[in-house]
């Protein structure tokens, strides 16, 4: 075989590859967005954090608003946030993230700001904060994720851990007469008149993370109306501290955590308002 | 229905074989690896050749590092080509 | 235009602050330095400067973090317990190298306290206060005249350092009126800062405003550059008054409020023919080592006096370093010293050794 004939013989396969592969721009359906950063996540397999933060990164892409949106990162696994998404954005101490939010705001009342918010972040150090930021209505959006433990610190119980659930501060389980019960922060905020738009989504399934993608965009969308703030509860996993795989983590979260948190909206617009 | 084709591209280097998206599949097309990737993690592979392209494995995965694709049922071509630009306009009509 | 006027000391603050081109303002009540708030809620809609009063002293400075880093002219007041309240958030400020305002209208301690003046948030405000290598720029006036101008000077050097600058004035200035030459109005800022986190254009990286560095190699780089920063702090800013020193014998030495007693003080010993004089820092950090040590191979001895148990006297004598006594007079809890008891003190440490 002369060596002419091989070259176009090897042509003629990368062809018909390339004939074969419906892999093309035409045919692309769903990457990552743009406003999601290329860097490798520290999240532990099957977390439910890179799944939010995709979530806002394609919300902030499809409204076209990157350059206008300020994000505020708390302290607990998503400390790093920042480090993910490629829009301006401060890290705030333990708790404090919707006051930083908040005076965010008030200084750039044309800007988008969330704010990004585990459960001991937002329901135990930082309760006040949520509650008067929510209480006073600021045109912003409080994303909190609520996995029922103090993730970054190794497993601690948090103001969401369940009656009985285990970490390595309720060893034998939460006895609710000696640690209190789980704070349901999300039903408290919806009572106060602050709040425009509440609800509790998931991103464990497909039609979940289409749900919490469609609550963070509306949480965008309010800001333009400053009609107040819009809290969106994403309940999610932790599968290094509930010490699951990240199936069976999903598969606890669905039946234990949906039940006592479960998924839906808490408040809604008045149709006539929007 | 028009049976529809799909495929998937995974970043297997940032892949952390959580399997979620195996879970997400309603075709049963992913499957772990069984080579490890520079971190140590098994990845995720495509099996099956029955992708419809439904982006739930990419909907779920924590990583974003999937990338879908779905074959339009109809080639797309072009409806109109403009040529001799410098002189008459012709326009020809494909369909 | 600049304006005279009888005006409260916390006022005359605030007022400051509106000229100044402050663009927001967010603060919790406690005596005494409520009047700031007050005043604020008040007046501020002349230039449209946010003021917010927040459910506490941890949302405050963290409202002030958030809105600082916008690059904006961002300030906060309080007194003594509330300012402990806000010390995490100052040391998050401070390495994030952000500029702002901080005004701590102190009163007696520890714990609750009362409400009357004190200067015993010397250390806290000095020496840190919060966690961590950090320190502020700390400017600390005698006059209700220092409280308006220093409001200016410290948004000034809050920028130009990238620093939280802290007035650290006491009870009675906060509360007292005295007459003030108010500067005029100026422009609030249009143009902002590169660092600023106002948004990503396409143009350039995106803004992260983070006290974090997980690294220890790279924390270490973060502390070096802040020393770096205080070092040049304390070759370019620091500032201070002479009174009386050029022929001085004995020396009282004392900031803010102390020192205008030290004055009277002074007055008092030089007609009873004994040649004192009053140095008073203003600027706290940087701190006036250089010259304090001068001055100690002129006199022959410092009589510190202080609101509180002995704070800056310590670094007076380290300033001295042994050249010559640094004897201490303090009240604590609120009480002020009168000038008599300044100089029985002198009197009772350095007379007979003169004579």
């Amino acid at each position: 075989m002369s060596e002419k004939t091989l070259v176009n013989e090897e042509q003629h396969f990368e062809e018909m590859i390339a004939e074969e592969s419906i892999c093309t721009t035409d045919n692309l359906v769903y990457e990552k967005p743009d406003t999601l950063l290329d860097t490798p996540m520290h999240y532990c397999p099957g977390c439910g954090h890179g799944v939010a933060h995709r979530l806002i990164a394609e919300v902030i892409d499809e409204l076209g608003i990157q350059e206008d949106t300020i994000g505020v990162a708390p302290v607990g696994c998503s400390v790093f946030a920042y480090n993910y998404l490629n829009i301006d954005m401060t890290e705030a101490a333990h708790g404090r993230a919707s006051a930083v939010a908040t005076a965010i705001k008030r200084v750039l009342p044309d800007k988008y700001v969330f704010s990004y918010q585990g459960d001991g972040d937002l329901a135990a150090i930082g309760t006040a904060e949520t509650i008067h930021t929510c209480n006073r209505g600021e045109n912003l959006l409080i994303i909190f994720i609520n996995n029922g433990i103090y993730g970054m610190t190794g497993g601690q119980m948090a103001p969401t851990t369940l009656p009985g659930m285990k970490s390595t501060t309720s060893p034998f389980g939460r006895d609710v007469a000696t640690m209190g019960n789980p704070l349901k922060i999300t039903e408290l905020v919806a009572q106060l008149p602050g709040v425009y738009y509440c609800t509790r989504t998931a991103v464990n399934n497909a039609g979940n993370v289409r749900r919490a993608k469609k609550a963070i965009q509306k949480g965008f969308e309010y800001q333009k109306l400053n009609k107040g703030l819009s809290f969106v509860e994403i309940v999610s996993n932790c599968p290094s501290n509930w010490k699951m795989t990240p199936l069976a983590s999903n598969k606890w979260m669905e039946e234990n955590m949906f039940a006592f948190y479960p998924l839906g909206d808490l408040k809604v617009p008045n149709d006539k308002e929007k | 229905m028009a049976k529809v084709k799909g495929d998937i591209v995974i970043d297997i280097e940032k892949c952390k074989g959580c399997e979620l998206c195996i879970a997400a599949c309603p075709q049963d097309s992913l499957e772990l690896s069984r080579k490890l990737n520079s971190k140590g993690y098994q990845y995720m592979v495509k099996i099956e050749d029955n992708c419809t392209g439904c982006t739930n494995c990419a909907l779920v995965c924590p990583e974003g590092i999937i990338k879908v694709y779905r074959q339009t049922t109809k080639k797309k071509e072009p409806v109109a080509t403009i040529s001799n630009l410098t002189g008459d306009i012709t326009v020809t009509v494909n369909s | 235009m600049s304006e005279m006027k009888l005006m409260k000391g916390n006022e005359a603050l605030a007022e400051a602050a509106i000229r100044a081109g402050c663009d927001a303002y967010f603060g919790y009540p406690i005596t005494p330095q409520s009047e700031v708030l007050e005043y604020l809620a008040n007046y501020a809609h002349r230039t449209g400067m946010v003021v917010l009063q927040a459910e506490s002293e941890v949302a405050s400075i963290n409202m002030v973090y958030g809105a600082a880093g916008t690059g904006r002219k961002i300030m906060t007041s309080s007194s003594s317990p509330g300012m402990s309240l806000m010390m995490e958030g100052v040391s998050y400020i401070a390495c994030a190298e952000l500029p702002c305002l901080l005004v701590n209208v102190v009163r007696g301690g520890p714990g609750l306290g009362t409400i009357q003046p004190s200067q015993g948030d010397y250390f806290q405000a000095v020496k840190g206060g919060g966690h961590g290598d950090y320190k502020l720029i700390v400017l600390a006036p005698s006059t209700v005249q220092e409280m308006v101008d220093f409001v200016r000077d410290g948004f000034d050097l809050a920028f130009k350092y990238k620093n939280p600058v802290m007035i650290l004035t006491d009870g009675a200035l906060g509360q007292m009126m005295e007459k003030v030459d108010l500067f005029p109005q100026m422009d609030r800022k249009t143009e902002f800062e590169s660092w600023a986190t106002v948004g990503k254009p396409k143009t350039r990286e995106r803004n992260v405003i983070t006290s974090l560095n997980i690294q220890a190699d790279e924390m270490e780089k973060t502390n070096i550059h802040l020393q770096a920063k205080y070092k040049l702090i304390e070759e370019n800013e620091i500032k201070y008054e002479e009174y009386m020193c050029d022929d001085a014998e004995i020396l009282l030495v004392g900031f803010g409020l102390v020192a205008r007693i030290c004055k009277k003080a002074a007055q008092l010993a030089r007609e009873k023919g004994i040649k004192v004089g009053v140095f008073r820092p203003i600027s706290l950090f940087p701190f006036p080592t250089a010259k304090i040590n001068e001055l100690a191979g002129k006199v022959k001895g410092i009589l510190d006096v202080e609101m509180n148990a002995g704070q800056m006297v310590e670094d007076v004598r380290l300033a001295v370093n042994g050249k010559i006594p640094v004897e201490f007079h303090g009240r604590m809890g609120g009480v002020v010293p009168s000038p008599e008891e300044i100089l029985h003190k002198l009197e009772e440490k350095f007379v007979g050794e003169i004579a």
